[in-house]
């Protein structure tokens, strides 16, 4: 269960700021044949199994075991494929094997009004999708030069902090699985359903809501709806305090996470990892209080750290996360400002407002009633918004924000046109789900599925 | 130019240091974007992760995007992150479809390779110096770089019986009617 603590320490010399993962790039021609094979072998790019122990045994290691851990694997958390080399139950090396799961979103949304973005963005990390949304549309609106008002604003950061609660108990709940505490799994998602009921109170969908907008929200919140967080809040704290005397002294959980997976600070910053993982080797890193936006630099909060970098610390990190997002819930409650959740500006602001009506969810009458025989201006702008949507100026930012996983960053390009000229994301997961392979060299099989999990990565944001 | 004011030290120090390297420097929305040629792109990373006043320790992200209009059409971005300074900066390497080779900069950070993995198998940009430039999402017998705006979204044959994807509404607007 142990890493070697003598090759621990040989790595964690390495200076700071040195290339740290790798040796000195060769060149294509400075790699000799058998060192290209070595590689291909811990380096496999997918592809048919036969190719794969072919090439294993054109390496000539009797020895070793090629096993192939997915993508239909049940604790690799969706379709990811590890490649492990085995030597006995020690990995000699880990290749995780990503993009079963591409469907060509950031290719879709060049094709599509700025407006229709949200909706694809939503479904890449399935479990923060108002994460992703307000990445999407914060970038959109530094581009714009808008800012949402101030109501829209503290309602994404509500939703968000009550998403990172619900993601984090997914991983939990899944960590727990994985790990033999099954009880875990039962409370886990048991209380990650009293957060999607909100949701679904606030937006109709549990998942791929589409409720932040550029300019600010689809609608305001439901009338009520402050007192059932309140609730739910009261709920979850209670519940996390149950989930600590169910975990942090077990023993077979603290067997299963302590010294498991444990990768230098110095190596993860290297390896681009950022968030709880991050947080985990002792940098308080969080862009939530480095570049502050929607509003966080109003409330307070820590932001959590643990020593030790091993599957344990990221456990501490994250139930700690959970008591922070707890505080500031309750802050944004108590100050939640009045007042219009979408800009002014008619030729940004999505103008219709949903409405049940006699044949359905549509657009309110009232709306209607105004867009066809009040304002002439009004049909217009209904008009050009909905069939070509916004044009945002020529530019380029990219925005960063703090997902339960870490930074999620979209680059953003405009053209000076209807759609986007590239979206590209920085998705934490993927990013992250590099570490891996360092992370579980030399360790034991049962220890991949714990630091895999560690990471926390969804394959929807991986693979987008 | 509106760069934030940490930044100057960076810039300034920069174009000292690498002055004839340095193309262009932009800002906009508060970003900075500092234009390389790719014969210096791995000098100047390593200077900027490892000098004092810059200590771009993270690289956030690494993206890839198409200008067709360009000669030097597909552009490679960097984002840089300093956990020491809190700053931000954007580095630009442009190359053309016909010699589409850019330095890697894995031995700089090695979070580079998935993501350099990443714009070759959208944008087909070669990394010189990759450990295993391969592709990563799509699947690794396909032909053509899918993000290159000359690759069709949709209207291309499928692998199902019958199947035929249509192509998606291609019109852009640009003139007239403006949001701001």
């Amino acid at each position: 269960m142990q890493v070697d603590a003598e090759r621990l320490a040989a790595e964690s010399a390495v200076q700071p700021g040195r290339a740290l993962d790798l040796p000195p790039a060769p060149t294509a021609e400075q790699v000799t044949l058998p060192e290209r094979r070595a590689r291909e072998v811990i380096a496999t790019g997918g592809g048919d199994w036969a190719e794969v122990t072919a090439r294993r045994d054109a390496a000539g290691d009797d020895e070793l075991m090629v096993l192939n851990m997915g993508p239909q694997h049940p604790s690799t958390h969706g379709v990811l494929r590890l490649v492990l080399e085995l030597r006995a139950e020690e990995v000699v090396s880990a290749q995780p094997v990503v993009g079963y799961l591409h469907t060509g979103i950031e290719k879709n949304l060049e094709y599509r009004p700025w407006t229709a973005g949200q909706t694809f963005v939503t479904r890449m990390d399935y479990l923060a999708p108002f994460f992703n949304e307000t990445a999407y549309c914060l970038s959109v609106e530094r581009l714009l030069g808008i800012q949402a008002p101030p109501r829209a604003q503290a309602v994404r950061v509500l939703l968000m902090e009550l998403n990172r609660v619900a993601s984090h108990l997914v991983w939990l709940a899944t960590t727990g699985l994985e790990l033999g505490a099954l009880s875990m799994m039962l409370y886990g998602f048991r209380e990650r359903e009293v957060i999607l009921d909100l949701f679904e109170d606030v937006t109709g969908l549990r998942m791929n809501h589409n409720y932040i907008r550029i300019g600010g929200l689809s609608q305001d919140l439901p009338d009520g709806f402050e007192g059932r967080v309140r609730d739910a809040l009261a709920t979850l704290r209670a519940r996390t305090e149950e989930y600590e005397t169910l975990l942090t002294r077990n023993p077979v959980w603290l067997q299963r996470t302590r010294g498991v997976g444990a990768l230098d600070q110095d190596r993860l910053v290297g390896l681009g990892v950022t968030g709880p993982v991050l947080r985990a080797s002792g940098l308080a890193h969080d862009v939530r209080k480095t570049e502050p936006y929607c509003g966080y630099e109003q409330y307070e909060f820590d932001v959590p750290t643990a020593t030790g970098s091993d599957v344990y610390a990221r456990y501490q990190v994250r139930m700690a996360e959970l008591r922070q997002s707890f505080r500031i819930a309750d802050q944004v409650l108590d100050t939640l400002p009045g007042g219009p959740v979408m800009v002014e500006d008619p030729k940004v602001g999505w103008p219709a407002r949903l409405a049940l009506g006699p044949d359905g969810l549509g657009n309110s009458p009232a709306h209607v009633a105004h867009i066809m025989g009040e304002s002439m201006e009004a049909l217009i702008h209904h008009f050009k918004l909905v069939t070509e949507g916004i044009k945002v100026p020529a530019g380029e930012v990219y925005t960063a924000v703090e997902s339960p996983r870490g930074e999620l960053g979209y680059h953003v390009v405009s053209d000076g046109g209807n759609l986007p000229w590239r979206v590209h994301v920085r998705d934490p997961s993927f990013v992250n789900l590099q570490a891996v392979a360092p992370m579980v060299r030399g360790a034991l099989v049962a220890d991949v599925i714990a630091a895999l999990s560690s990471v926390d990565p969804v394959l929807g944001g991986v693979d987008r | 130019m509106q760069a934030p004011d940490v930044l100057q030290p960076v810039l300034t120090n920069l174009r000292e240091r690498f002055g004839d390297a340095v193309r262009d420097v932009a800002g906009h929305r508060g970003e900075v974007t500092v234009e390389l040629p790719r014969e210096r792109l791995v000098e100047v990373c390593t200077w900027l992760r490892d000098h004092p006043s810059t200590r771009f320790r993270l690289l956030s992200d690494l993206s890839g995007t198409d200008y067709p209009d360009r000669p030097d059409r597909l552009c490679v971005d960097y984002h840089l992150y300093s956990f020491d300074h809190n700053v931000r900066l954007r580095l630009k390497v442009r190359v053309s479809v016909e010699d589409p080779h850019v330095p890697s900069v894995t031995g700089v950070w090695p979070t580079a390779d998935w993501q350099e993995r990443e714009v070759y198998d959208f944008f087909g940009v070669r990394f010189d110096g990759h450990p295993n430039l391969i592709r990563i999402l799509m699947p690794e017998d396909w032909q053509g770089y899918p993000q290159r705006k000359d690759y069709p979204l949709g209207g291309v044959e499928v692998e199902y019986k019958g199947a035929h994807i249509a192509p998606p509404d291609t019109r852009r607007y640009t003139g007239g009617w403006t949001s701001t």
